[in-house]
Parts: C-alpha cells; sequence; structure tokens
C-alpha cells in the first residue's frame, strides 16, 4: 500500500522521506518500486480494442438522425 | 497511454461547437475514441454483451441530446462517462442483475501480491542491514531473456493479467494507467473515495507485476 501512496503523492512529508531514505538502502525494494513502475508503463502501453464496423455505421446513422432533428428530445 | 480524445478545455469547447453544428466527423473520431472503453466499463455492470452495448448506445443518444444544454462544468470525457454509468447502473438495477463488486473492505486480505515486505512496512525506521526485510529480492527484470519483451507475447499476458482481476480493481486499472483519467476523475466516475480508489490500484498494479515476474523470470 505505501508504495501506492507514494507513487500517487499521498504519503505526507515525513513518510514520504523515510520511504525514500529507505529506499536508497534496500536493493529489495528499489528493485520493487522500479518494477511497479515499470508495470505502469508497460500497461500504459495497451492498445484497446476498436469500435467494431457495425456498431460504427449505426451511431454515425444515430448521428444523422439527431442532426436532422429527428432524434426529440428527452426519453 | 491511449487517449486521443482526451481534451483540455479548450478543445473540449471546440468539439462541442463542431458537434452541435453537426460534425459527423468529429462524432466519429469521438466514438472512435471512447466507444470500445465505455463498453468495456458498462460490461463491469451488465452480465449481458448486449445489454452492454445498449447501454453504450443509450449513453452516446444521450450525448447528443444533451450537448445544448452541456455547460462544461467537468471534461467531456468525464460527462460522458458519468452518464454512461448512471445509465448503466439504472439498467442492471431495472434488470436485477447488479453485479457482485469487489468488497472495498481495506482490511480483507487480498491474495494479490502477499508476502511482499514493502507492501506491510509500517515504520520505515530501520537502518541497514534490513535483517529478514526481504528473504529473497526480487529477481532483477533485466535478466530476463531478451526474447520474453517482445511486444505481442507481453501484451497478451498483461492483458490476461488485468482481465483476471477483480471488476473494480480492473476498471481502476485501466481508467488510471490505460486511458490517463486522473484519480479524481475516476472518483467521480466509478462513485468511489480517494482512499478506495488508492487500495484497488494498488492492489490491480500488484498483481500485474507479479503475472509479468512470472512470465518474465519464472
Amino acid at each position: 500500500m505505501i508504495i501506492t501512496d507514494y507513487l500517487e503523492g499521498a504519503l505526507p512529508l515525513p513518510e514520504r522521506m523515510r520511504f525514500e531514505d529507505h529506499i536508497r538502502d534496500c536493493t529489495g525494494c528499489t528493485r520493487y518500486l522500479a518494477q511497479i513502475r515499470q508495470t505502469i508503463e508497460l500497461v500504459g502501453e495497451i492498445r484497446e480494442d476498436q469500435i467494431g464496423a457495425e456498431a460504427k455505421a449505426e451511431l454515425l446513422a444515430v448521428f444523422q438522425d439527431w442532426k436532422s432533428g429527428e432524434l426529440a428530445a428527452k426519453d | 497511454m491511449t487517449d486521443p480524445g482526451g481534451a483540455a478545455r479548450g478543445d473540449d469547447k471546440i468539439i462541442i461547437e463542431r458537434l452541435r453544428a453537426g460534425d459527423e466527423t468529429v462524432f466519429e473520431q469521438l466514438i472512435e475514441s471512447y466507444h470500445a472503453p465505455l463498453l468495456r466499463l458498462a460490461g463491469m455492470y451488465a452480465s449481458d454483451p448486449r445489454v452492454a452495448e445498449e447501454v453504450v448506445q443509450e449513453t452516446w443518444i444521450a450525448v447528443l441530446r444533451g450537448l445544448a444544454k452541456f455547460e462544461g462544468r467537468s471534461s467531456l470525457k468525464t460527462w460522458i462517462y458519468s452518464i454512461l454509468v448512471n445509465r448503466a447502473k439504472t439498467s442492471a438495477q431495472r434488470e436485477g442483475r447488479y453485479r457482485r463488486q469487489e468488497s472495498l473492505d481495506e482490511t480483507a486480505t487480498d491474495p494479490g501480491d502477499s508476502g511482499i515486505p514493502l507492501d506491510r512496512l509500517v515504520n520505515i525506521t530501520d537502518k541497514p542491514p534490513y535483517s529478514g526485510h526481504w528473504a529473497t529480492f526480487p529477481t532483477a527484470w533485466e535478466y530476463a531473456p531478451e526474447a520474453r519483451f517482445d511486444s505481442v507475447e507481453l501484451q497478451r499476458v498483461i492483458h490476461e493479467a488485468i482481465d483476471s482481476l477483480p471488476d473494480l480493481q480492473r476498471e481502476v486499472i485501466t481508467l488510471r494507467d490505460i486511458n490517463a483519467f486522473s484519480s479524481d476523475e475516476v472518483c467521480n466516475i466509478l462513485s468511489i473515495s480517494e482512499t478506495n480508489q488508492r487500495v484497488l490500484l494498488h492492489r490491480a498494479r500488484t498483481r500485474v507485476r507479479r503475472a509479468l515476474e512470472k512470465y518474465l523470470v519464472e
């Protein structure tokens, strides 16, 4: 938990300083923190699915209906 | 991060003006950016994929109808996602199919990445050497075979890891680390507190890290 609090900037200053002091001297924690950062970066490279052609065609038709005033206001 | 549609307020104004003027190209860009992630989010509330599709379609209709009155108090993106979540929740309640959401009990144990001393580190005043702090250090990923960083297989590992997360953890890590929402935006969209959001994000990231470690070095 502390590692995410740290990365989110949610640690109060004294704790943050203690954490950074600790990291400086602890190989295990340094490595772990680096791996979490790398995880975030790798997750960030995920490309999500694109909208399907059928769904897109339907929505563009909806847009045309709306544009021409056929999508009357409110459910 | 994949968020080509993410807009500062200035860009929002242009997009909204163009939409109101009937610019189909702008609408097309909007749905290309957001339809798939909205569908994914809707799937968290609806067990039936067809219901999820309906919810997203209704959302776009509501967005178009609401354009005239949209005041820009939130970003366009947040507004669209909020409409989605409201519709998804209403639909789920109506259908009596509200999916169980992960308990946000912060004292609940989470098997995710147990045994990592840093996660339980409460009082960091020890001076080195830290005997017993790490039984063995995490293996450095630099020593993983080069081929493992091949992007196709690695993407699959990450996809699977994220897909197998509990719903809310999956949503939080996806909205934050893939869709580049801020933590405030995520809290608004999912109606969760800042603290809960951090807990969910932490659990999600540590689980994905663990999956990556298994793939890279084991």
